[in-house]
């Protein structure tokens, strides 16, 4: 039996009413390479923010080396225990050369010298990761581009000073690395668990988890839902793992109408920095749906969209935003003032807003969107979050907007909430509205005419409404190798 | 891109000797220890409220209560501390502990340092004004004795500058723990996910700018030999604009406790300068905030230029 490196048992984390983590089991034995994959809001960063101390788990039991960990558990307890991760955002200072985030990584680093022990320690690991990097530990990190900057946190996450080093977290560490950089990472990773170090591996390149990795856990709904030997899986079967059995997507496309092929085009663009490939065509009266993994470029193409940058929109547009509060809600305005800003000029006389036609606007819309207050001027803040999220879906479908950008929209909102929404949706897209549906969600597909997945950015497939399956969107969503 | 950097990094110590050119020109008698010493001995407050500054925007905050502090330290030593010493060095003491405060409950309660600074200004000259209502009060002995200090051949403004800049050079830029403080202000998450407090490195860039705080107020009595709690109100601008014209950024935990110092000397020399132009002293704060414009333009360029290479 090898040693434990790290031992998870019932880990349980809540945020509000979600769960992101519903009771992880989990065994990283020492010099072991653990791939980790699963959709997105699967728990593993969550799972990762656990490991590393910056959250602490609702309920379970950590063990670090076969000690359960009694005491606080926090980001300077799991450092002195041997745990780095590399996060998707980088966690590097960027007015900090090189060396000095290195030190920031270490507090022995200090006194008479410790620059030039900082920069031997950095350029070392450097050399032995990513030989001939071309990075000089004097470099501010602001003046690197992104993939030098991959570079300096992996290799800094991988130096050693007097805490041991016993797991390394690497979450989508090849996601800004090269061809030949992510392969001397590769190649590295298999060097240093052979000296012991336990590695968690987490990428949408299954390609990279299949080949790197000894083991693979996947996650869903905050559980591991299956935990193999690398060698047991193939890619089919890893996005078969990731997908569930029994969704009936289907249900609900069979009750959509065929939107008509000939019906006008309103929206025709293709995601920013893609010289070439699919372009994104929206018709009147159609659903879009955007899908695919977190962050590979559906919020960026909705705000390219709506900004009309490269892209030929024939309509009035609106946007509902997914982050609610920094976005979307005025905080310190009625429900009612919130619903009507986008219409403004619609009741707008002689410069003048008219109050009456205002309210009249916002009582429409309280009995059309159900919206639960006993009066529309109290502050939007009154509402919970779900009805919130329903005053702006008011603000967008009360204005003159034939086209509604929808970015992740329903995002912590109920599930009654969301019925009523969606039922909203299809209402208005029968009525000739078309909506862009960003949506992390796989369920909410269902409602969509026709799918876009993205990945790196653009777009790597469509998918009309009778073929939308969670397998064909997951294997679209990873890839497998970089492009 | 180096020579760019390097540029920008010489924009303070470039404008300084355009102010200073400018000044011996308009008025050769300057050229002397003398003439010197005149005009920069005020560089000395003001150089040491900018590092105080500082040190709280290294942490992306802002203090908008160093003026009326440093007036407050004048108050204090101008009465206490020259009546009985013991408590006066308590009384400065509790003055720094007090910076420190504000840094935690700014942290702790995640308020916006400009709010609670601006509120904190007020007491800071509450307090003052109570401690003396008029003006009036008389600096120490040794503290007068200091600040006239003669140095043989070169003015003690200028020794001063160097000594100030070049310890707190070495204190933030070179050393460990100064990393950790900068760092914090280029990205408190990556330094609480290395294990470091925000809640101590906030506290202790705070005290420190206290120190700095009554290090300013000592000498700024020094100079005047008599307080007021209102002498020191402008600092609170000069400060701030010090350190950008030294060529620190309000966000991001980028400095220069060298280009502070000389933003600090370009500051008083403008004063100076403005004078011997016979400006009427009305307009002298709107030309020092036309220079600060110019200079901050310049940079823009200078960094406009950086970003489409």
């Amino acid at each position: 039996m090898t040693l434990e490196a790290i031992r998870l048992d019932g880990v349980e984390k809540s945020f509000g009413a979600v769960r992101a983590l519903a009771g992880v089991d989990l065994v990283v034995s020492a010099g072991e390479c653990l791939g980790l994959v699963g959709h997105n809001g699967a728990g593993k960063s969550t799972l990762m923010h656990v490991l590393t101390g910056t959250l602490s788990p609702d309920k379970g039991h950590l063990a670090v080396a076969g000690e359960t960990i009694s005491g606080e558990w926090s980001a300077a307890a799991s450092q002195s225990a041997g745990i780095r991760c590399v996060f998707q955002e980088l966690s590097l200072c960027p007015n900090l050369s090189v060396a000095e985030n290195a030190r920031i990584m270490h507090k022995p680093l200090k006194g008479f010298g410790w620059k030039k022990r900082a920069r031997d320690l950095i350029r070392t690991k450097l050399d032995e990761i990513f030989p001939g990097h071309g990075i000089d530990p004097d470099d501010e990190i602001a003046d690197l581009p992104i993939g030098k900057r991959q570079m300096a946190e992996i290799a800094r996450a991988f130096t050693v000073m007097s805490d041991p080093l016993r797991l390394v977290i690497l979450d989508e560490p090849t996601s800004s690395l090269d061809a030949v950089t992510a392969e001397q990472l590769l190649a590295y990773i298999g060097k240093e668990t052979a000296k012991g170090t336990a590695v968690i591996l987490i990428s949408h390149l299954l390609g990279e988890i299949l080949s790197a990795s000894d083991r693979i856990v996947v996650m869903k709904d905050g559980k591991s839902v299956a935990e193999r030997p690398a060698s047991d899986f193939d890619r089919t079967s890893l996005v078969a793992a990731m997908g569930s059995e029994g969704h009936g997507g289907t249900s609900h496309s069979a009750t959509l109408q065929t939107v008509n092929h000939t019906s006008p085009i309103l929206v025709k663009a293709r995601p920013d920095g893609m010289a070439t490939g699919p372009e994104l065509i929206v018709r009147q009266g159609e659903v879009i749906g955007l899908a695919g993994l977190a962050g590979h470029g559906q919020t960026r193409t909705l705000l390219q969209i709506f900004s009309r940058d490269h892209a030929s929109v024939d309509a009035p547009m609106s946007f509902i935003a997914g982050d609610r509060q920094s976005d979307g809600v005025f905080n310190l305005w009625s429900i009612a003032q919130n619903v009507t800003i986008r219409s403004l000029k619609a009741f707008t006389r002689f410069g003048l807003i008219d109050p009456a036609s205002e309210a009249r606007m916002a009582d429409e819309w309280k009995s059309r969107m159900s919206i639960r207050t006993p009066d529309m001027d109290n502050n939007i803040l009154t509402l919970s979050g779900g009805n919130q999220q329903k005053a702006l879906f008011a603000r967008a479908l009360a204005s003159d907007a034939t086209v509604i950008l929808m970015d992740d929209p329903m995002r912590g909102v109920d599930i009654g909430t969301k019925l009523e929404v969606y039922d909203m949706i299809r209402t208005e897209a029968a009525n000739g509205r078309s909506f862009i549906w960003y949506t992390t969600e796989f369920d909410e597909l269902a409602y969509c005419d026709r799918v876009y997945v993205f990945r790196n950015g653009g777009i790597s497939d469509e998918i009309t409404a009778g073929s939308i399956s969670e397998e064909r969107i997951l294997q679209a969503s990873f890839a497998e190798t970089a492009a | 891109m180096i020579n760019r950097r390097l540029l920008r990094a010489a924009l303070p110590f470039l404008s300084l000797a355009i102010v200073l050119a400018a000044t011996f020109y308009v008025q050769p008698r300057t050229m002397s220890y003398f003439g010197l010493n005149l005009m920069l001995q005020y560089a000395i407050p003001i150089a040491l409220a900018t590092i105080a500054q500082m040190f709280i925007i290294t942490v992306n905050d802002l203090d908008l209560s160093i003026g009326p502090f440093v007036g407050l330290v004048g108050c204090i030593s101008a009465t206490l501390l020259l009546n009985n010493p013991l408590l006066g060095i308590l009384a400065l003491l509790a003055c720094v502990v007090a910076y420190g405060l504000v840094g935690a409950l700014i942290h702790i309660r995640n308020l916006p340092s400009i709010v609670v600074t601006l509120g904190m200004s007020f007491v800071w000259l509450g307090i003052a004004v109570l401690i003396l209502p008029s003006p009036g009060g008389k600096a120490p002995v040794w503290l007068k004795a200091i600040m006239s200090f003669q140095m043989p051949w070169v003015p003690l403004p200028i020794i001063a500058a160097i000594l100030i800049g070049g310890i707190v050079h070495v204190a933030l830029m070179t050393s460990s723990l100064g990393v950790i403080g900068r760092g914090a202000g280029g990205n408190p998450k990556a330094l609480q996910r290395a294990g470091w407090s925000m809640l101590k490195t906030k506290v202790t860039m705070f005290t420190i700018a206290g120190f700095f705080g009554v290090l300013a107020g000592l000498s700024l009595l020094g100079l005047t030999t008599s307080a007021d709690a209102h002498v020191a109100d402008r600092y609170t601008l000069y400060s701030i604009a010090g350190v950008i014209l030294g060529g620190g950024e309000f966000i991001g935990g980028r400095v220069s406790p060298l280009g502070s110092v000389v933003g600090a000397l370009t500051l008083a020399l403008a004063g100076a300068f403005l004078i011997f132009l016979k400006i009427s002293p009305d307009w002298q704060i709107g030309a020092q905030g036309a220079i600060l414009i110019i200079v901050l333009a310049m940079r823009a360029l200078i960094s406009s230029g950086e970003a489409r290479r």
